[in-house]
């Protein structure tokens, strides 16, 4: 009964500048019937790298945000003082909300006396979805400094599963964002498993290990690929500790190589670019590694 | 004088460039490590902790005895980070409160106390020849990044210096806005990639819709005319400085070196840099 829920695969990295989104995107290749989507919703980048035909853009509100009506306000401070980001001011002799301050709680909204509120729906971006020759790839714009990114993150992946469901395809893959807060967090939420990418440096590791713990703390299972392993080959021992430790699995190793950045500049995946490459090689094997991962 | 270093894309190599920055001029800087997701400079700078300070969000406990389960806390939390779960009453997701209080204030029974919960650590360190460093850092499995990054900028020991070097963290969204905000200067360190190009852009309209003066050190660049000199060309954007691409950097930076160990002659241009921002910044407060 549950044989059309489609898996999820969440790619992540702790860390940026891994090479997480070439990666996904060369992966994608390799699976003929998926929905992919890019969840860095504040530098997507995955677009860049395939031929794309817009379908669809529409507005993404992700909240609200506050605004003092002063015909209304008979300046008694309770707003002021109830908000808890600071984002409410005296200055010029009325009460301000700061829209770059304000969080949209509905706080002061909800306790106002007067009820000299506007509660305006906040503009943090557009989503997008594209048709290309690897199938649907649904995508988003955050406005630069604007707030909710998790929440975009989690209605591209709803729109994701929604097409997934839709189209009769198993597969929905997730370029997700670096980090672990909120918007990698919501990139995590509900995935089948995650393909953590890392590199052979002490902030590869190091970041590496906050992923995986956040994993964890999610119950979620994990696989890593190690990324520029030849930079310095000390490492994959290290990492190989660590993935044990959390029970993770390891999945495979990339050297360093230019033609990412290569494949980057003609708008192509690694595998679309360059398909007899050791690295495209590598990566066939990495995808067929990643299908016995998912169970698929 | 404070200078956030940031960048649209991660990987660019930010943190190389605010540490060789902040190194070049610790005698009159300390260094705040705001990327509390993925805090990296400890990594690099090796430092004495000698402080650890805990930060901490007031986030709801729910008194399930108190409760009657009338669903107006759920209602009023507008981060989906409370849930009614049937018998066993109202959940809080940690992970997605913001701390705004909103469901402490609505509750008719007082069934719901503010706790204070660590969501992040505050370490300071002493550097050799005297210099300061504090690196903030989440507490794994919460989102709350930009109340840590807050605590790190207001910490009472980066009073007494009059340089603040932020590593500030990747993209453009909230975490990128507490951590650059009151800035009096940023530097965008991108590479001359395509992903390096556009995530650059989105940057500029970050900084630029917070009104910030701010200017843009390219890391990684293979040939003389590349594609971020051009878009900043058009743009009127200032280059401070362009690093080449070197492997003897990214193997330095495999080993926990610094920058400065492969190039030292840069010491004397990130002197200098620092000198001309602060002439610049002085000049038009
Ligand atoms: S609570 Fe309402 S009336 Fe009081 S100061 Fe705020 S906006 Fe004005
Ligand atoms: S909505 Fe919340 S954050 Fe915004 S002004 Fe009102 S109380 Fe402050
Ligand atoms: S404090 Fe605010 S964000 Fe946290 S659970 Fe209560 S209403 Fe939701
Ligand atoms: S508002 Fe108070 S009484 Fe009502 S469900 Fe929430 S905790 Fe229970």
């Amino acid at each position: 009964m549950k044989s059309n829920t489609p898996k999820e695969l969440v790619v992540v990295s702790g860390k940026g500048g891994t090479g997480k989104t070439s990666i996904t995107a060369s992966l994608a290749s390799f699976f003929p019937k998926k929905v992919l989507v890019d969840g860095d919703v504040d530098a997507a980048d995955l677009h860049l790298l395939f031929n794309l035909k817009n379908t669809k853009t529409e507005d993404y509100y992700g909240g609200s945000i506050a605004e003092i009506i002063q015909d209304k306000c008979t300046q008694c401070g309770i707003c002021e003082s109830l908000c808890r980001f600071d984002a409410i001011i005296f200055e010029e002799n009325r009460y301000v909300v700061q829209e770059m301050s304000c969080e949209g709680c509905k706080v002061c909204v909800d306790h106002c006396p007067e009820k000299a509120f506007l509660w305006k729906p906040d503009l943090n971006g557009i989503w997008m979805e594209s048709e290309t020759l690897h199938g649907s790839l649904i995508h988003a714009r955050l406005t630069p400094g604007s707030e909710n990114s998790g929440k975009l993150v989690t209605h591209v992946k709803e729109i994701g599963k929604k097409r997934a469901i839709e189209q009769n395809t198993p597969l929905v893959i997730v370029d997700g964002p670096p980090g672990i807060g909120c918007p990698a967090i919501a990139a995590l939420t509900g995935a089948s498993g995650l393909l953590m990418v890392t590199e052979p440096t002490p902030s590869g590791l190091h970041d590496l290990i906050r992923i995986l713990d956040l994993a964890a703390h999610f119950k979620l299972k994990s696989c890593v690929l190690l990324n520029k392993a030849d930079i310095n080959p000390k490492y994959e021992a290290l990492i190989q500790a660590e993935i044990k430790k959390f029970d993770a699995s390891f999945i495979g190793t990339l050297p360093y190589s230019k033609i990412f950045t290569e494949a980057q500049l003609k708008g192509q995946s690694i595998v679309e670019a360059y398909p007899d490459s050791k690295e495209s090689i590598y990566l066939k094997e990495i995808a067929k590694r990643v299908t016995s991962f998912l169970g698929l | 004088m404070k200078i956030a270093i940031a960048s649209g894309k991660g990987g660019t190599g930010k943190t190389t460039f605010a540490l060789a920055l902040f190194l070049a001029n610790s005698d009159r800087s300390v260094f705040l490590d705001c990327d509390v997701e993925e805090p990296n400079a400890h990594l690099f700078l090796k430092g004495i902790e000698k402080q650890k300070d805990v930060v901490q969000l007031l986030i709801p406990k729910v008194n399930a005895d108190l409760c009657n389960q009338c669903g107006l806390c759920v209602k009023s939390c507008q981060f989906n980070a409370l849930a009614m779960a049937g018998k066993a009453g109202v959940l809080v997701f940690n992970e997605l409160c913001h701390s705004c209080g909103a469901c402490t204030l609505i509750c008719p029974t007082g069934a719901i106390q503010d706790v204070e919960t660590p969501v992040g650590e505050i370490s300071i360190y002493d550097l050799k020849g005297g210099a300061e460093f504090l690196s903030g850092r989440l507490k794994v499995g919460h989102s709350a990044a930009p109340a840590v990054i807050q605590a790190v900028k207001k910490h009472p020991s980066t009073t007494p210096y009059t340089h603040h070097i932020i590593d500030s963290p990747p993209g453009t969204s909230c975490s990128f806005v507490t951590s650059v905000s009151g800035a009096d200067f940023v530097i965008l360190v991108t590479e001359p990639t395509p992903f390096g190009l556009h995530d650059l852009k989105l940057a500029v309209e970050g900084v630029e819709n917070l009104k910030l003066p701010y200017a843009v050190v390219v890391n990684r660049v293979r040939e003389k005319d590349h594609l971020i000199k051009k878009y900043c060309a058009e743009k009127n954007i200032k280059i401070l400085l362009e690093l080449e691409e070197d492997r003897r950097v990214a193997e330095m930076y495999s080993k926990g070196g610094t920058l400065l160990e492969v190039l030292p002659d840069l010491k004397e241009k990130l002197n200098l840099l620092l000198s001309d921002l602060e002439d610049q910044v002085g000049a038009n407060p």
